[in-house]
């Protein structure tokens, strides 16, 4: 697959695809993630990000992603002083994160009465992005699809259970990956779907014994 | 699956008998699944954002490093007065070429074109043309496919980033593309379109990708205005009825043999080049990074 889009765009806010217009869509992803705008959010940068990331403005896009904006945002430049009129507190700090890609960030969010979230995720080029790590679990995904992201006990049947759910609603997979820590530790299943996965199949699945939170993202940050 | 040569979208233009940018569109609204329409409408929606990038251009406003950002005002002071040496037309594509260039340095909407590195090439050659030739809007949008659909052959047989081909896959690729669009502008024949994108493309053959400090300023503001003059020659020579004696889909292959044999220090690491000049680590330190 490839679009003549990708040659011809993304309509983005400079400098660079990579360490601008992509910092702003791991921003945003981590914020979907979490569920809300974070009241904190410590970001630590690594590589590339952490040498350059001044200059390309990837410290100001990630902020921008954290606020909600989108790659193509104006404010993106002016991130740093909505934050604060938002009351969004923030740090940046580098950190060599062993192993990772060069252009890797860290996210750490926090909100009052939600539980910390930290994702860490790289920007791979034209804008484009993957999701490397989901509190503390190695995954692997870009969210240019419909994404459900299951968190669960690492038991039998949870995989059967979420399949089934999705098959009564019509819904289609097209992927499904999953992960864990450790054998009958903490895992997390990314299933991508062609179809928009409802409220009422997420909650469906979170009133299951042994799932501990379900995350849906739809393509591309709709 | 998008054409893997150029002589495969001719084959389809030939067969079909349709243009060259209608061969681009319907093969990629089966690609991907789109309408027509919904093709059409995004496609003007680039264009759009590449005249409104023009135009938001200030020239009292200078990237966060301080390297650059009034290059587009200068020029186009000097280009005023009416004494260039290019003539009039050819400092107005520079002049639109560094104004890109600076507003992506200074974070300001762009269009990737392939790259953001690269994203004044094309609006200097198109947007330029027809803001000083009365030509249908709808004829600069069909040479926008024509040009993503080079772009999409160049990434198919080669590479679009500095980071795996040095500058000659941006700036180069970007020059390519636009040589091929504006020369069906200028009504080319089928052939001339890609004798017109391997002639801007051998031109720039072996340009390596050395930014100051990692940052995309210097040299690659400037590097947009020798993309589109290039662009600009090329095409008039291919018009000219010059033809290259190696054929594009060739020379894109050569632009990758090239690319793979270049130094990594050539290839946007900050290290080789121009930035890795005296003044270049003067200005590593002066912004305190750690390359």
């Amino acid at each position: 697959m490839g679009s003549i889009f990708d040659i011809l765009g993304p309509v983005m806010v400079g400098p660079s695809s990579s360490h601008t217009a992509g910092a702003v869509r791991i921003g945003q992803i981590a914020r979907q993630l979490f569920g809300v705008q974070p009241q904190k959010a410590t970001v630590y940068l690594h590589g590339s990000f952490a040498a350059t990331g001044k200059g390309h403005g990837t410290d100001k896009a990630l902020i921008a992603g954290l606020l909600g904006m989108k790659p193509d945002d104006m404010r993106i430049p002016h991130s740093f002083e909505i934050a604060k009129e938002q009351g969004m507190d923030f740090v940046i700090e580098n950190k060599d994160l062993k192993g990772a890609h060069p252009n890797t960030a860290r996210i750490v969010m926090d909100a009052e009465g939600k539980k910390t979230m930290t994702i860490q995720a790289y920007s791979i080029g034209g804008g484009r992005i993957r999701v490397s790590s989901l509190d503390g679990i190695d995954v692997n995904f870009s969210g240019e699809s419909n994404t459900l992201i299951v968190r669960n006990v690492d038991q039998p049947g949870r995989i059967g259970e979420v399949s089934a759910a999705l098959s009564k609603e019509n819904v289609n997979i097209a992927t499904m990956t999953v992960f864990r820590d450790k054998r009958g530790g903490f895992a997390v299943m990314v299933v991508e779907t062609d179809q928009v996965v409802s409220e009422e199949v997420i909650h469906t699945l979170e009133s299951k014994e042994g799932i501990l939170k379900v995350i849906f993202l739809k393509a591309n940050g709709a | 699956m998008s054409y893997q040569s150029v002589e495969e979208a001719y084959a389809r233009c030939r067969k079909d008998g349709i243009e060259f940018w209608k061969a681009i569109q319907l093969e990629d609204m089966d690609e991907n699944g789109i309408t027509e329409e919904d093709s059409w409408r995004r496609m003007k929606g680039m264009w759009q954002a590449m005249l409104d990038g023009i135009a938001a251009y200030e020239p009292d406003e200078m990237s966060a490093s301080g390297l650059v950002g009034k290059e587009g005002g200068l020029m186009e002071a000097y280009q005023k007065k009416g004494d260039t040496l290019c003539g009039d037309f050819m400092a107005k594509v520079m002049t639109n070429a560094l104004k890109m260039g600076c507003n992506n340095a200074c974070m300001k909407r762009i269009v990737a074109a392939p790259t953001a590195g690269a994203c004044g090439v094309l609006p200097a050659v198109l947007v330029t043309y027809y803001q000083e030739y009365q030509v249908p809007e709808e004829k600069m949008i069909e040479a926008m496919y024509v040009a993503a659909g080079i772009g999409q052959i160049i990434a198919n047989r080669a590479y679009l980033a500095g980071a795996s081909g040095g500058c000659q896959a941006e700036i180069g690729s970007g020059s390519g593309m636009a040589a091929a669009a504006i020369c069906y502008v200028r009504g080319g024949a089928l052939e001339q379109l890609g004798d017109a994108c391997a002639m801007a493309l051998k031109n720039l053959m072996g340009l390596v990708c050395d930014p100051v400090g990692g940052l995309v300023e210097v040299p690659c503001v400037k590097r947009n205005v020798g993309g589109a003059v290039n662009a600009l020659a090329a095409a008039d020579m291919a018009l000219a009825g010059i033809v290259s004696q190696i054929p594009v889909d060739q020379t894109i292959d050569a632009m990758k043999e090239v690319g793979d044999k270049m130094d990594v220090s050539l290839r946007e690491t900050g290290y080789g080049g121009v930035a890795n000049t005296p003044v270049a680590a003067e200005v590593v330190k002066r912004l305190g990074l750690t390359l």
